[in-house]
C-alpha cells in the first residue's frame, strides 16, 4: 500500500471518528454496561458491586409473573395500535392523499399529538376520563348512557383499554404521516393507467396500492410495535401500573424496580430480556417483509 | 420542594450577606427525578455540598457505606450559646437520620443528616360538609364505626367521602401501616417483617378487610386507586370529597388551591381500641451533608444556621410547612398547629428496627389495590403477601 492510499485510509477514519466516539459513549458503553450490570445485585449507589451470575435472569424466567403480565399488557397495546391505530392513519392518509380542500390543515392537525409531551397528553387524558367529573362520562349521561359511567383508568376491565386509546391517539399521526408519504410516493400515471383499463377502486388498491406500499407498512408496522412495547410517560401519568397490575408494562416494571426497590442489577437483566425479545420482533418482521417482497 | 424556592432563595441571600458565604439552590420536581439525579451524581463524584436523599432506609445506608454522607453527631452535640445544636430540634425527627448500634444496615451508628422541617401524615375532613350535614364540625370520627356512621350521613347528602392518591402507593402502605400498629402493636408489626408472624395471622386478614369495608361501605371516591396525590389534593381542597388522607404539606397546598376551604386535621379512625393509633411522621426534608466536600465546614455552619429560630419560623411562615426547630412552632399558623399536635403519635419508617422486604412491600399496597378495585378478598391477599414473603426471605 502506497503512502498516498495509507493516508487516504487514515483520512477517512479521522473524519468518522468523531461520528463514532459519540456512539460509543452514548450508545456502545450504556448497552455493554447494562449486560455486565444484569449479572451483579448492583444497587444503584454502593461503590461496590458483587457478581451474581445468572440468577437474575433465573428469577425473572422462573419467578417473575408480573414482569411476564406487563410483557403481555404491552403486547395487547400493541396489537391495538397495530391493527385500530394503523388502520384510522391508513384511512386518513387515503383521504389527505387526495386532494380535498384545506388538506394540509388537515396534516397538520393530525399531527399535533404525537409532538405533544406524553405527560401532557396523559394530564388531558385523565381529565377526560375522570370518575366524577369526566367529560367522557359527561358525555354518556348525555346520550343516555349514564350506566357505563366508570373510573376509566381505575376500573380493571377498561384501565388496559383506556391506556391503549390515549397511546393510540398520540400516536397515530406518524403511521398517518409516513403512510401519507408513502402514498405520494406511487407514481400517478399508474393510477391513470389503471383506470383507463377500467379498474375499480378496490382492484386499484390490491394490485397497485398495496403492494407498492409493503415496505411502507412494513416500516409503520416496526416503528409502532418498537414505540408501543416502551410505552412509559402515559402510563406512569395515567395509573402509574395499577389498579393492581392491570398496567403495568416492562418498562414501568424496570423502573419500579431501578427506583422503588433499588434493584438495579435486576433491572438491567429485565432491561436485557425486553431488548432481545424487541430484536426477535424486529428480526421476524424483516425476514416478513422480504419474503412478502419475492412473492 | 420546589414550592418553597422563593424561600430557600431569600434564606440563600440573607445568609450570603452575614457571612460572605455563597449559596445556590437547586431544586427539582418530581421528587423521583431528583432522586435519580442525586444516585447519578454519587456514581460520577459530583454530589453538591449539601443535598436531600430520598426513598427507603437502605438506600440512605448505601450511600453512607459508600462514603458520601458526612457523620453529624459531633457537631449535633456540640454546645454552642449553651445548648448542643440537636436540642432545639425535634428529637423524632432526628431519629429518622440516625443509625442506632446494631442496626441492620451494618451502618456505624450517628445522625448523618439535618431535618429542615416537620411532617405527619393523617387526615382530613371538611367542615362546612360537617356542618351541612347537621354533624358536629368540631367532632370528626375517633373510630372506625364512627367514621363509618358519618361516611353513611354524608352519602345520603350526596357527599363524597374519602380520596387520597393511591395511585401513589406509598400512601396505601402509610396508611395501612397506621392501622396495622392500631390493631396488633408495633411489636407485632415488626415480628410479620422479621418472618415470625404471618401475613395470614387474623389481625393482618382484619386489616386487609378494612379495605374491604371501604370498598362495600362505597368510601372512596371513584377513580382514587389510581389517582396521584396531586389530584387527590385538588379533589379535597375543591370540595369533592369529604375526607383526604394526606400529609402536613398540604395546608400550603389547600391554601394555594381554595384560600377559604374550611377543614380540619384528624387522626385516621381507630379500628381498635387494643394499641394507639400511630401515624408516619418526623423529618420532613433533611439535608446530608457530601462527606467528599472540601467545603463541609461551610455546608454544616449554614445547615447549623437554616435550622436556628429565627430561618426556621421564617421557613414555616413562608411555605406552611411544620419547622424542625421546636422553638420556632409558636408562630405556625392554628391548621398547621393540628397536625404539630399529634407529634407524640408519630412513627416513621426509617425509625423501625427492622424492615420489610420492598417486593413484599410492593406485592402488600398492590394487594389493597386489587380488594380496592373488587378484585380480591381479604384472605387472598393475605395469602399472596404471604406467599411473595416466603419466596423473597429465600433469596436473603
Amino acid at each position: 500500500m502506497t503512502l498516498q492510499k495509507v493516508r487516504n485510509v487514515l483520512g477517512n477514519y479521522f473524519f468518522i471518528l468523531p461520528a463514532f466516539l459519540l456512539f460509543s459513549i452514548f450508545s456502545l458503553y450504556p448497552y455493554f454496561n447494562m449486560f455486565y450490570l444484569s449479572v451483579t445485585n448492583w444497587d444503584g449507589i454502593s461503590s461496590s458491586v458483587t457478581h451474581v451470575g445468572l440468577e437474575n435472569f433465573k428469577d425473572i424466567f422462573s419467578d417473575n409473573a408480573v414482569f411476564w403480565l406487563a410483557m403481555k399488557n404491552a403486547g395487547i397495546i400493541t396489537f391495538l395500535a397495530l391493527t385500530v391505530q394503523n388502520f384510522l392513519a391508513l384511512i386518513l392518509a387515503f383521504l389527505c392523499d387526495r386532494d380535498i380542500k384545506g388538506g394540509n390543515i388537515y396534516r397538520v392537525i393530525f399531527y399535533l399529538p404525537p409532538v405533544l409531551s406524553g405527560i401532557v397528553v396523559a394530564l388531558i387524558w385523565n381529565w377526560i376520563y375522570d370518575g366524577n367529573y369526566g367529560l367522557l362520562n359527561h358525555f354518556l349521561a348525555m346520550i343516555g348512557l349514564g350506566d357505563l359511567s366508570r373510573a376509566w383508568t381505575s376500573d380493571p376491565k377498561t384501565a388496559l383499554f383506556a391506556v391503549a386509546v390515549i397511546h393510540m391517539w398520540k400516536g397515530f399521526g406518524w403511521g398517518f404521516v409516513i403512510l401519507l408519504a408513502g402514498l405520494q410516493s406511487i407514481p400517478r400515471d399508474l393510477y391513470e393507467a389503471a383506470r383507463v383499463d377500467g379498474a375499480s377502486g378496490w382492484v386499484v388498491f390490491k394490485n397497485i396500492t398495496a403492494p407498492l406500499m409493503i415496505p411502507v407498512f412494513i416500516l409503520v408496522s416496526i416503528l409502532t410495535i418498537l414505540g408501543t412495547m416502551q410505552i412509559f410517560d402515559i402510563i406512569y401519568a395515567t395509573t402509574g401500573g395499577g389498579p393492581g397490575y392491570h398496567t403495568e408494562v416492562p418498562i414501568t416494571r424496570i423502573y419500579a424496580m431501578m427506583i422503588g426497590s433499588s434493584k438495579f442489577g435486576y433491572a438491567c437483566a429485565m432491561g436485557v430480556i425486553f431488548g432481545a425479545v424487541l430484536l426477535i420482533i424486529s428480526m421476524i418482521q424483516i425476514r416478513v417483509s422480504k419474503m412478502m417482497r419475492q412473492v | 420542594m420546589s414550592d418553597r424556592e422563593e424561600a430557600f432563595q431569600a434564606l440563600a441571600k440573607q445568609f450570603e450577606n452575614e457571612t460572605k458565604i455563597k449559596v445556590r439552590f437547586e431544586l427539582y420536581a418530581p421528587s423521583e427525578i431528583y432522586s435519580q439525579r442525586i444516585k447519578a451524581s454519587a456514581q460520577t463524584n459530583t454530589l453538591p455540598d449539601i443535598y436531600g436523599i430520598l426513598g427507603e432506609k437502605r438506600d440512605f445506608a448505601s450511600f453512607i457505606k459508600s462514603g458520601y454522607v458526612a457523620d453529624l453527631t459531633e457537631e449535633l452535640n456540640r454546645q454552642e450559646d449553651g445548648a448542643a445544636w440537636k436540642d432545639s430540634l425535634f428529637q423524632k425527627a432526628l431519629s429518622v437520620n440516625e443509625f442506632l448500634p446494631g442496626n441492620e444496615y451494618g451502618v456505624a451508628p450517628g445522625i448523618y443528616g439535618v431535618p429542615i422541617d416537620v411532617t405527619t401524615i393523617q387526615m382530613v375532613y371538611n367542615k362546612r360538609f360537617y356542618r351541612e350535614a347537621g354533624l358536629d364540625p368540631e367532632a370528626p370520627p375517633q373510630t372506625w364505626e364512627e367514621f363509618l356512621a358519618h361516611c353513611r350521613i354524608l352519602k345520603q347528602r350526596g357527599v363524597p367521602r374519602f380520596v387520597s392518591g393511591f395511585g401513589e402507593i406509598w400512601l396505601i402502605d402509610a396508611l395501612a401501616s397506621n392501622w396495622a400498629m392500631n390493631l396488633m402493636g408495633e411489636e407485632k408489626v415488626f415480628r410479620t417483617y422479621e418472618g415470625k408472624v404471618s401475613y395470614t395471622d387474623p389481625d393482618w386478614v382484619r386489616l386487609f378487610s378494612v379495605f374491604h369495608q371501604m370498598v362495600s361501605e362505597d368510601i372512596l371516591v371513584p377513580g382514587a386507586v389510581t389517582m396521584v396525590n396531586k389530584t387527590a389534593e385538588q379533589t379535597f381542597a375543591n370540595e369533592r370529597a369529604a375526607y383526604a388522607f394526606n400529609g402536613s404539606w398540604c395546608v400550603n397546598v389547600y391554601k394555594g388551591m381554595n384560600p377559604g376551604l374550611q377543614y380540619a386535621a384528624m387522626l385516621p379512625p381507630k379500628i381498635t381500641n387494643a394499641h394507639s393509633m400511630k401515624i408516619w411522621g418526623g423529618a420532613g426534608g433533611s439535608f446530608m451533608v457530601n462527606n467528599q466536600s472540601y467545603r463541609r465546614t461551610n455546608a454544616i455552619r449554614f445547615l447549623r444556621w437554616l435550622t436556628k429560630d429565627k430561618q426556621q419560623a421564617f421557613l414555616a411562615t413562608e411555605t406552611e410547612n411544620l419547622p424542625s426547630n421546636k422553638n420556632s412552632l409558636k408562630q405556625i399558623p392554628p391548621i398547621l398547629m393540628q397536625f404539630a399536635d399529634d407529634m407524640d403519635n408519630v412513627v416513621h419508617p426509617n425509625t423501625y428496627p427492622v424492615h420489610e422486604l420492598p417486593a413484599v412491600t410492593e406485592a402488600f399496597d398492590k394487594g389493597i389495590q386489587s380488594i380496592l378495585i373488587g378484585e380480591a378478598t381479604p384472605e387472598q391477599v393475605a395469602a399472596e403477601v404471604q406467599r411473595i414473603k416466603e419466596k423473597e426471605s429465600k433469596k436473603k
